[in-house]
């Protein structure tokens, strides 16, 4: 506690919008007929399924293995039967739709059998990871990258120390608040799981001062605990994005993770609170993640709160078992009101990554026309990475793409804080997201001219050499015919004297 | 008057030698613009330049033959990374040579293809694959879109389709469209 | 010494090549586009200016002069002017055929930039030493390079900016060369002598 904090660049203070979400503990969304379970809810490569139309599933029975090191498996979320494999909406900004597996479900809610884990020093780290990728655990905290990753070191890196996150820094969003003051027991259990497997045993539990109930939560529990004598929870102040990975780092332990590197470039490894939870599920429980909290707030939602949800729930049912005045295709918000994106489509499912809906923003920011830059500058002061955002702007618009990139836009972590102080509304977060999405449009399109061009290298070079080849048949067989007519007329001239001595292989 | 001649001429013989040298020891060897400009073309090789594939129209503009506006695959992202790297004006694709097209991929009607092979000496990548009297198949992953197999296909059997965008290689959309023009300003 | 520094200060800041005395304005308005070849062009210039007031002050002195034939030094100036630039786009050439075809004519164009004739002839008019010839030409040129390479810096953010339509293009090129040609005669005061 009596630890010194550090701090990073810009920033700002944003109201939390909290209170309307937390009134009413955590409660369980009930079992929805049909779910929707797209196969890449994390980043990587899609799982592949396991299971085929028609299959009868139990609840928590893997449907899809990991494909690729960067990729986790998937389950059932409930007992039923699947009933198609396609092509589905998915809730990503494009609105576009990709493979998702189907399940009826029959009300049972039936469990496979699970295998918990008493004591899970008898594993070693590596079976512990295992576990955990095969119970397909990612970051909840809104990225989804692979858990399992994130817990293996390496041969090259000493994890000094593991941060759990409960920042929560954006606004609405409450739903790692309600676990840490529900379930902290949990959580601690997760942290001795992640301890052990990272071979650390420094942790901090990183809470913002604005979740006195988390904190006092989990302190308490802390309490009861005396081995974790090497875990605190420290308390820093509300400011958005603190929450951000690099900069709670920054905060925690006042070091910078270098552009382009990693956390553990630096010794330090972070999860959300969430996840911690859900590995602790996994290994003393034997549950793999088929549910996650959602919270559903908004001024349009009459029974704001945190919803444990199961995955592939249509968000609509979510919304309206909460009760909105919502209509039907009507856009929602899927994350914060800084980070998230406008989603309609009424059945879309519920994933991994979706922490939070919200409907109606309070003091939104109404779709104005964006003005001309006035270059105030506030951008840039508001920026926690210290990014022009400005200059990123003006090379963004003008398709100056290696311009951008020289001014580091790929360390912008689209926080939103330039877009929100920009007196002109310019969407500057917007042109960021466009410039960078050209970028590696374009890579992916440099490297695919790049295999072109050798192929067709390739193919020149084998035609040139087939011609070369059938010139020299043709004129083997040439030689060959020549030598023969030659032969025949000398033998017709020189019948009496001498037989022929002609060797075609000298006339080549 | 003579040693004005002279002088001058001495000066020149002198000066003359040093270039002469200079000349010698600075020679340069192949053409390095021609690879830089090859980079940036699309590498469809479908000839629409009016070349006989990318490199030969590379050659042409690094010999300042032909202008930059000619390659409608790669559009007005490649005329303007040429017009970058050469430091000319941007100009319009020319459209003698076509118009910029979505991005596309050859599909073989599998049911119609009667295997002759012809698609396969078309194709300027090897994306074709098959065998005489057998069905043949694009490998999507190779095909570059140039719509040479089209030609001469005696049934009609290859379709060109649009790559539809999927989640992860989707982009975000432009901005700039709601944005204030330029010179927009009251 | 002061008075090299001097020379230096002058040439670079006071009586820059440019800015106040305005020679040299084409290569400054034409390869100003790009930050890059803004160096490469600085670089050329410097290296052909300070060549060839050296070489010029070399032939003024030793063959013009001994000989007694100072009317033909203008022509005798340019002849070594083109040759140092010949040089130049050979080296040039070899070692970076990019900012060879990016400086396309303006790299031959240095023969008739009328600072690197003018800096050799005031060189002669001043009566300047071999280390003064040198050091004016030096200067001359590093102050040529420094407003080409200030001026592109800015031509570059212009370029996305929002530039009424009445002024974009040359205009606004134009007006900024002028705004920094009038900070430059700022400096008038900077040394009295």
């Amino acid at each position: 506690m009596t630890q010194k904090l550090g701090s990073f660049p810009g920033g700002l203070k944003l109201n939390g919008q909290k209170k309307r979400s937390t009134q009413v503990a955590i409660r369980k969304m009930p079992l929805s007929k049909k779910l929707i379970l797209p196969l890449q809810q994390h980043i990587g490569e899609a799982s592949i399924p396991i299971v085929s139309v028609g299959d009868k599933v139990l609840k928590g029975q893997k449907i899809a293995k990991a494909e690729g090191h960067v990729s986790v498996a998937l389950h059932a979320p409930s007992s039923g039967t699947i009933i198609a494999i396609d092509e589905q909406p998915i809730p990503h900004p494009s609105g576009l739709s990709a493979l998702c597996i189907s399940i009826e479900t029959d009300g049972e809610d039936q469990w496979i059998k699970r295998q918990p884990i008493k004591d899970f020093t008898e594993h070693t780290e590596h079976e512990i990871r295992q576990l955990i990728r095969d119970a397909g655990i990612v970051g909840l905290g809104g990225a989804g990258f692979p858990s399992f990753i994130k817990l293996n070191p390496g041969v090259h890196h000493h994890v000094e120390t593991l941060i759990i996150n409960g920042v929560e820094c954006e606004p609405y969003i409450t739903c790692d608040d309600m676990i840490m003051r529900e379930r902290a027991e949990g959580i601690l259990d997760g942290i001795e799981i992640m301890c052990y497997a990272l071979h650390v045993k420094n942790c901090v539990i990183a809470i913002e001062d604005n979740k006195p109930e988390a904190i006092s939560a989990l302190e308490l529990a802390l309490g009861a605990r005396p081995h974790l004598k090497e875990t605190n929870v420290v308390v820093i102040p509300t400011r958005y994005p603190t929450g951000s990975e690099k900069q709670l780092i920054q905060v925690v332990t006042g070091k910078q993770v270098p552009t382009g590197g990693l956390p553990i470039d630096i010794g330090i490894v972070s999860h959300n609170v969430g996840t911690t939870y859900a590995i602790a599920r996994s290994i003393k429980h034997g549950e793999p993640l088929i549910s996650r909290i959602v919270t559903v707030t908004g001024r349009e939602v009459e029974h704001a709160g945190n919803f444990e949800t199961l995955f592939g729930t249509p968000m609509h049912e979510l919304l309206e078992f909460c009760g909105t005045k919502r209509q039907p295709e009507e856009p929602f918000i899927l994350g914060g009101p800084m980070m998230g994106y406008n989603l309609s489509g009424d059945h879309l499912p519920v994933t991994k990554t979706a922490n939070c809906i919200i409907v109606g923003v309070d003091d939104g920011a109404k779709a104005s026309t964006p003005l001309p830059c006035i270059r105030c500058g506030e951008c840039a002061t508001a920026c926690p990475v210290s990014l022009l955002p400005q200059q990123l702007y003006w090379h963004s618009r003008a398709k100056d793409l290696d311009k951008a990139k020289e001014y580091n836009l790929f360390d912008c972590i689209e926080c939103g804080c330039c877009s929100y102080v920009c007196p002109s509304e310019i969407p500057l977060v917007h042109y960021f997201r466009f410039a960078k999405t050209e970028i590696m449009n374009q890579q992916q399109e440099h490297a695919k001219a790049d295999i072109a061009r050798i192929r067709h290298e390739n193919r020149l070079a084998r035609l040139e050499l087939e011609q070369q080849e059938k010139e020299l048949r043709q004129q083997q067989r040439k030689a060959a015919l020549a030598a023969t007519q030659a032969a025949k007329v000398k033998q017709a001239a020189e019948l009496p004297t001498e037989p022929q001595t002609t060797d075609s292989q000298e006339t080549q | 008057m003579l040693t004005a001649i002279l002088a001058i001429t001495l000066l020149a013989l002198i000066l003359g030698l040093v270039l002469g040298f200079a000349a010698i020891r600075f020679k340069v060897e192949g053409d390095p613009i021609a690879d830089q400009i090859d980079k940036i073309l699309p590498q469809t090789q479908c000839g629409q330049c009016s070349f006989a594939g990318c490199r030969p129209y590379a050659e042409a503009i690094a010999a300042g033959e032909v202008d930059i506006n000619r390659c409608p695959p790669g559009g007005e992202a490649t005329i303007h990374a040429l017009a970058d790297l050469l430091e000319v004006e941007f100009k319009p694709l020319d459209e003698e040579c076509g118009v910029e097209k979505p991005k596309m991929l050859a599909v073989i009607d599998e049911d119609r293809c009667i295997g002759c092979t012809l698609c396969i000496q078309a194709c300027p990548v090897d994306a074709i694959l098959g065998a005489a009297k057998h069905m043949h198949t694009v490998i999507a992953s190779e095909c570059t879109g140039c719509e040479l197999c089209l030609p001469p296909c005696p049934v009609d059997c290859i379709d060109m389709v649009e790559t539809k965008p999927k989640p992860n290689t989707w982009r975000w959309p432009d901005p700039a469209h709601i944005d204030l023009k330029l010179g927009d300003q009251p | 010494m002061t008075d090299y520094a001097l020379i230096l200060i002058s040439t670079i800041l006071v009586n820059n090549i440019v800015l106040v005395k305005f020679l040299g304005l084409c290569p400054f308005m034409g390869v100003s586009r790009k930050l890059e070849t803004a160096i490469g062009m600085g670089l050329a210039t410097t290296f052909v200016l300070t060549l060839s007031s050296i070489s010029s002050y070399l032939i003024n002195e030793y063959l013009l002069a001994p000989l007694g034939i100072e009317f033909l030094r203008t022509i005798s100036f340019i002849f070594v002017i083109a040759v140092v630039v010949q040089f130049t786009e050979l080296v040039v050439h070899k070692t970076s055929p990019i900012l060879y075809q990016v400086l396309g004519i303006f790299l031959p164009l240095i023969t008739t930039n009328c600072a690197v004739l003018g800096v050799a002839l005031l060189n002669v008019q001043q009566g300047h030493g071999f280390l003064e010839s040198a050091l004016y030409g030096f200067g001359a040129a590093i102050g040529f390079s420094m407003v080409l390479i200030i001026f592109a810096a800015m031509r570059e953010r212009i370029a996305v900016a929002d530039v009424p339509v009445a002024f974009q293009g040359a205009a606004i090129g134009l007006i900024t060369a002028g705004l920094m040609s009038m900070a430059f005669m700022g400096f008038a005061g900077l040394v009295h002598v």
